[in-house]
């Protein structure tokens, strides 16, 4: 009897799981279909699929082909990679403050690249490699710097904001050595933004989930069970350490790529997470959940950005002011049931 | 270092011994002033210091002094105020790793300014300091209630995730702001930075009356801050009126560092550093560890001040990108200090 009922919820959870997963990736298919129809000016569903077929459309394949086709499919790509390595690192550390954005990996990336470009006058994919090797080598030392005793979680987000800090302050320092004409490119880059995205951008950032978003996806279990703790979790046959490893370098590989293409885009890793899981409830695990929202999120914050307004305004400003009363919600509710999930 | 906060606390020199200190820091501040003044992009002649201190500008080099005593002055003005109202953010709140930058109030001055000289074509001092002293009180009451509910109240972690989340915040909505407008993204980004380049001493004056309030209401609050850092529970038991006691001396701090970001723009890292350094020398009580570490601010904000215009010469890097490349290294070092349940 009681096995029965046991099975059957588990059955509908799971069914629950997949038809809101499914509804999600519907969203993303409709969002990008809206956003190469709808500009300045409305190209007829038609059209946009004969130009994405490879066939030229008279009026449409630039605007369709050339503008809006690179843009959207860098937003996709990177809002799934901006959610799948945010929501890796809240349920590695137990807290969804502890994204990316907050503890200093998107801000090692983003210095490394802006040194890149700025100093060494790098392009395309040496930038994209050399943020990925120095957003590598901040998670590591925040890693390290955070390994003393137990109780690695809270000391890792504690000291990821002091390097954020201290990495926030040279990538200011490289902006003032910048060519003034440079500067409102920079600023518009370190905001987070898709303007003048080339299709040829979405390489390495599909690589880039491929290569790093699989293993992630590899360790769903592992990282379910993480969640109830370390100690459990080492008692529940999870090699803790190993685990952690990969987390840590499949997520920032993924947080760097994705930052070289279209820059820190504010608060997507921090919030994909959170929403996904008012979505999904206990009913299967975030990662797949939380990337798709990111790409609607990064999607619909660039949309509202571009057309929302007179000014253009980037896309990491639309999210950076979404994010801001989430954060209070987030905070308002855990107060009252104790917990940040 | 093997010292627990608790045995720190436990040390209690004599009062001439601190007396001493206070006479060590004030010593060390009038080398680095005579430093400050002295070393820059141009070398310059003894004969052309004693000049230029006098106000004379005949010369290059003389024009050159002159500009370096303001802006020494502003230097030690506003590290004194970011030194104080650091001792006060860690003694109401209990909280090791308060500091202005850290909980993202310099943030909240800084956004209330480019909102200010963006939508209401804001020019004079004394309209950037009242409106940076709103920012600040208004995103300080912000980060404190959100970092304070909750199981545990106020802790170091929430209160620091809650800053640093409200500066990425406010800093995307500056971006904004910024972008919007071409004509003024130069100038505030040079402001956003944290500096002492530009000082005069017109400016000084306009903000000074208001460093000077915040530092009276904080020295003059410092029995109530003591009885406060002993807990809510013991202070209420004391007879303190918990409340009024906070709410007064937080006043003191934020119009101290909304009133220094509104003249250099927001430094980080000196209100964190200052108070963990002078509670070694002086121990925990505020009435000693508030003179001292206005003290200790002014000659570590001067110190940075001539260290920026050394390491990348012939140019400067602002005092802002120094404390917090020396700031956040210390930040981390505490952080590791602490017990993982103090956390």
């Amino acid at each position: 009897m009681t096995g029965a009922t046991l099975a059957q919820g588990r059955m509908s959870r799971q069914r629950g799981y997949r038809l809101r997963v499914g509804l999600l990736m519907v969203l993303v298919a409709g969002l990008f279909l809206m956003t190469l129809m709808v500009g300045q000016s409305i190209t007829p569903l038609g059209d946009v699929i004969r130009v994405i077929m490879g066939e030229d459309v008279a009026g449409a394949s630039f605007v369709v082909g050339q503008l809006r086709l690179p843009r959207v499919t860098v937003a996709i790509l990177t809002g799934l990679s901006f959610g799948l390595g945010g929501v890796a690192f809240q349920i590695m550390l137990r807290n969804p403050l502890a994204s990316p954005d907050i503890i200093g990996i998107t801000s090692g990336a983003t210095t490394a690249a802006v040194f890149a470009i700025v100093v060494l006058s790098m392009t395309g994919v040496q930038v994209s490699a050399f943020a990925v090797i120095a957003g590598l080598l901040v998670a590591g030392t925040i890693y390290l710097l955070s390994r003393k005793g137990g109780a690695v979680g809270t000391r890792i987000i504690l000291i990821g904001i002091g390097v954020s800090a201290m990495l926030d302050s040279v990538t200011s320092y490289l902006l003032t050595q910048a060519l003034v004409w440079n500067l409102q490119e920079a600023l518009r880059w370190l905001a987070g933004s898709l303007n003048g995205v080339k299709l040829h951008q979405a390489a390495p950032v599909a690589a880039a989930l491929a290569v790093f978003g699989m293993p992630l996806l590899g360790q769903t279990r592992s990282l379910e069970i993480l969640r109830l703790g370390d100690d459990t979790a080492a008692g529940l046959g999870v090699s803790v350490g190993r685990t952690r490893a990969i987390v840590i370098t499949c997520a920032v590989g993924l947080i760097a790529f994705a930052t070289t293409a279209a820059g820190p885009i504010a608060f997507v890793p921090f919030l994909s997470g959170p929403i996904a899981a008012k979505l999904i409830g206990s009913r299967g695990s975030l990662l797949i959940p939380a990337a798709l929202v990111g790409a609607v999120l990064v999607v619909l914050g660039d949309f509202v950005g571009q057309f929302g307004f007179d000014t253009r305004y980037p896309v990491g400003v639309i999210t950076g002011a979404m994010g801001a009363p989430y954060l209070v919600f987030l905070i308002v509710r855990s107060a009252k049931n104790g917990s940040l999930f | 270092m093997g010292l627990r906060p608790s045995r720190i606390v436990v040390f209690r020199g004599p009062g001439n011994l601190r007396a001493m200190w206070m006479l060590a820091l004030i010593v060390v501040i009038a080398v680095l002033c005579f430093l400050s003044i002295t070393i820059g992009n141009r070398s310059v002649a003894w004969a052309d210091i004693v000049a230029g201190v006098s106000g004379e500008t005949g010369t290059i080099s003389q024009a050159a002094v002159a500009r370096r005593v303001p802006r020494t002055v502003l230097a030690a003005i506003a590290g004194a105020a970011l030194g104080l109202s650091g001792v006060i953010m860690q003694g109401i709140t209990r909280n090791p790793l308060a500091d202005p930058g850290i909980l993202g109030v310099n943030a909240g001055a800084a956004l209330a300014v480019v909102i200010g000289i963006a939508s209401f074509d804001m020019t004079s001092a004394t309209a950037f300091i009242w409106v940076a002293i709103c920012g600040a009180a208004v995103t300080a009451t912000f980060v404190y209630t959100i970092g304070s509910l909750g199981v545990g109240g106020a802790t170091p972690l929430k209160l620091a995730l809650a800053g640093a989340a409200t500066s990425v915040a406010f800093s995307s909505l500056i971006t904004g702001i910024v972008l919007s407008r071409n004509d003024i993204a130069g100038g505030i980004r040079d402001w956003h930075i944290g500096g002492v380049g530009g000082a005069s001493f017109e400016r000084i004056a306009q903000v000074l009356p208001f460093l000077a309030v915040g530092a009276a209401i904080a020295l003059i609050s410092a029995r109530k801050i003591n009885v406060l850092s002993l807990g809510d529970e013991t202070a209420a038991g004391l007879g303190e009126r918990i409340a009024i006691s906070r709410g007064f001396s937080a006043l003191g701090a934020i119009m101290l560092c909304g009133g220094t970001t509104a003249i250099c723009g927001p430094i980080g890292f000196v209100g964190l550093v200052v108070p963990h350094f002078c509670r070694l020398l002086v121990g925990v009580d505020h009435r000693w560890l508030l003179p001292v570490s206005g003290l200790a601010g002014a000659g570590l904000l001067i110190g940075s001040d001539i260290l920026g215009r050394i390491v990348v010469r012939p140019t400067e890097m602002e005092v802002g990108i120094i404390t917090a490349l020396i700031g956040a290294p210390f930040f981390i070092w505490i952080v590791r200090r602490q017990k993982v349940r103090a956390l």
